[in-house]
């Protein structure tokens, strides 16, 4: 399958079907048929002592640096009027450019039926820069509901282990109801009504302008997400997301994945937001002994820290292997 | 999809539910979540059509008097407007506005837009048009209209006059009083006043301030400068009259004056502000401007 085909099959929530064998490559049959056997517990255990990377890696510090730097940069851009990043997340000016949050653009301009050029140039502007950076990439690596949301999935995780909470799942094909719900709604209503409910907005003003009512709702949702589904609403309802999936598609920035020295554990699996574009680190989950994970991938690099035998990998297509 | 791996073994532990009943579980409760969801947003409705998200608007925001759909639907919630402003007039609305989150509002009596940013620099900072760009000058905005809602409470009508600070030592709202710094606004509780008659909202309508500033320049000015006669023009210069203070019939001997609104009064809440009963006498209507006096 397509690395295209199989990241919207991802996004739109469809079930990626395992490649069948006469898909997969020759190399890639023999490394699975050399490992039969040989993959033992003892071994796993001696590379997890190796790698020695547990949760809190070098991807991890640099990621939340870079989204609390970016948030920040708003917040001192205002408070100390120095004209840097000024706007919020929804649509900001950087350095006197126009930057435009591609969803929240999408929503004004099907509510409202008009473009203005700023907002063209924003747009367009944001767009490019994300197709440079991954799509997905403004999850892990901007939205501030990302990391209170990660906060809460640690919390959710460890009520788990202990029993108190348990993960309900939901079907994944809901978060595109839920886009084209959206889609419509700001048709029909007239209302960008999905701003109404975005905690990426809310946070992004909450931040910069000061706390209102709406902060509440953002905590309902996480509480929705520590007693009851883990990351519900990134992964089952935000439409941000789903845009920037699409956008990053086409981006050249990916992990990637690697199947020789591959233990086909999971950890990888067990650490990710959307742990169906791991499913080809799955023994017999892959075609190609070197193949991208699918467009859904936020690239935050968890599972690039955590894999004990260094299978996963951030790569720019065209340059040299990142790190 | 991750959570239904093929190769999950069927253990026999308590008892585990079958693969179709776990589908048809996670299926239901796809449901009750999009319908979950899709309730909480349609909550925005509320507010906007009891009307308690109708507000007094940043200069430019399109809207007919009556329909603020528009307005909420190009505005895509950045605050930019709200940044550029110096005399921070502009907040954004809360989530008890329904789908008027995040929409920029001015609260008149905190403090009003009293345009001493001068080129109108909300609308400049507006990236999608929700302040129309249409708008070129203070006098051409269209805000709401300027009401003598409580006669009863007017200095000037009782005949008084009007001594200190007007809101008091505590108010914060600043205004621009350009013989004291035409750049920096400095607070209305810093510059007192010692009135023989309350004229307060007129002396400190931006709009009159104004026009007496172009009647001054067109005193001293060369008439052979035309470029400077056609900047006037096209900054309507002077623009009309926005408020004055009338006589009014007395039989007992106290000068009493009314304030009357005029057609070229913006809106923009200045007298609303500054006017220093408990309860003001002016207020703004907003679902009237100069165009639609009836408010339509
Ligand atoms: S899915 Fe939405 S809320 Fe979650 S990180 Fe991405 S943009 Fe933020
Ligand atoms: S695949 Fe790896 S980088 Fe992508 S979202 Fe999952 S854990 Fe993050
Ligand atoms: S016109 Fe100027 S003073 Fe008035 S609200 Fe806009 S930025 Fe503020
Ligand atoms: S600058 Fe324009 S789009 Fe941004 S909040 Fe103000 S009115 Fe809305
Ligand atoms: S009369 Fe009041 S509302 Fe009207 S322009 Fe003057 S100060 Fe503003």
């Amino acid at each position: 399958m397509g690395y295209i085909s199989k990241s919207f099959k991802h996004l739109f929530g469809y079930r990626v079907a395992r490649p069948g064998k006469e898909e997969q490559s020759e190399e890639l049959r023999a490394i699975y048929e050399a490992k039969k056997g040989t993959l033992s517990k003892s071994d796993l255990e001696k590379v997890h002592i190796e790698h020695k990377q547990p949760y809190g890696g070098k991807w991890l510090k640099r990621r939340w640096l870079t989204l609390i730097a970016v948030n920040l940069l708003f917040v001192v851009s205002f408070y100390f009027d120095i004209q840097l990043l000024e706007g919020a997340l929804t649509a900001s000016r950087f350095v006197g450019f126009h930057m435009a949050d591609l969803n929240s653009a999408l929503q004004v301009i099907l509510a409202y039926k008009v473009m203005v050029l700023n907002l063209f140039i924003g747009t367009v502007t944001v767009f490019l820069l994300w197709v440079l950076l991954g799509g997905r990439t403004f999850c892990s690596w901007a939205c501030p509901y990302h990391l209170l949301a990660e906060w809460a999935e640690y919390l959710h995780l460890w009520l788990a282990k202990r029993k108190i909470v348990s993960d309900h799942s939901f079907n994944r094909k809901v978060r595109t109801v839920f886009y084209l719900l959206f889609v419509v709604l700001a048709l029909v209503t007239g209302y960008t009504v999905f701003e109404t409910l975005s905690p990426t907005g809310i946070l992004s003003r909450a931040l910069i302008y000061g706390p209102g009512l709406a902060l509440l709702w953002v905590l309902a949702l996480l509480a929705f997400e520590v007693f009851y589904s883990r990351r519900a609403w990134c992964r089952y309802v935000c439409p941000i997301g789903m845009t920037y999936g699409v956008v990053g598609v086409i981006s050249p920035l990916r992990v990637t994945y690697n199947a020789e020295a591959c233990h086909h554990e999971g950890d990888c699996r067990k650490v990710c937001l959307v742990p169906h574009v791991l499913d080809l680190t799955i023994r017999g989950g892959a075609s190609q002994v070197h193949e991208d994970v699918g467009a859904d991938c936020t690239r935050c690099g968890l599972c690039v820290d955590v894999c004990p035998t260094d299978s996963l990998k951030y790569e720019f297509k065209g340059l040299s292997k990142l790190v | 999809m991750s959570d239904q791996n093929s190769d999950q073994k069927p253990k026999a532990k308590k008892t585990p539910p079958k693969p179709g009943e776990k589908t048809r579980r996670e299926f239901l409760r796809s449901g009750v979540l999009a319908a979950g969801v899709l309730g909480a947003s349609l909550l925005g409705y509320y507010p906007v059509l009891q009307g308690s998200a109708l507000r007094l608007r940043p200069p430019g925001a399109i809207k007919t008097p009556l329909d603020e759909q528009e307005f909420f639907a190009s505005c895509i919630k950045c605050g930019q407007c709200v940044q550029v402003c110096p005399v921070y007039a502009i907040k954004l609305a809360d989530i008890t506005d329904g789908f008027g989150i995040g929409v920029p509002y001015i609260d008149a009596r905190e403090q009003a837009c009293d345009f001493s940013c001068d080129g109108l620099q909300c609308v400049l900072a507006c990236p999608t048009g929700a302040l129309t760009h249409d708008l070129n000058f203070p006098a051409d905005t269209r805000m709401g209209l300027a009401e003598l809602t409580r006669p009863d409470t007017c200095l000037a009508m009782q005949g008084q006059g009007f001594k200190g600070q007007a809101r008091g030592a505590d108010f914060k709202g600043v205004l621009r009083f350009s013989e004291v710094d035409r750049w920096n606004p400095i607070p209305l509780a810093d510059h007192p006043f010692d009135l023989e008659i309350c004229d307060l909202c007129v002396r400190l309508c931006p709009i009159e301030i104004r026009i007496a500033e172009c009647a001054a320049e067109a005193e001293n000015d060369e008439p052979q400068n035309t470029a400077r006669v056609a900047q006037k023009i096209g900054n309507e210069c002077p623009p009309r009259s926005a408020i004055k203070l009338v006589p009014m019939p007395s039989d007992d001997g106290v000068k009493r004056m009314q304030p009357v609104i005029l057609d070229g009064c913006v809106g923009c809440g200045v007298c609303e502000m500054v006017c220093p009963p408990q309860i003001p006498s002016l207020t703004m209507n907003i679902k009237k401007t100069v165009d639609h006096p009836g408010g339509a």
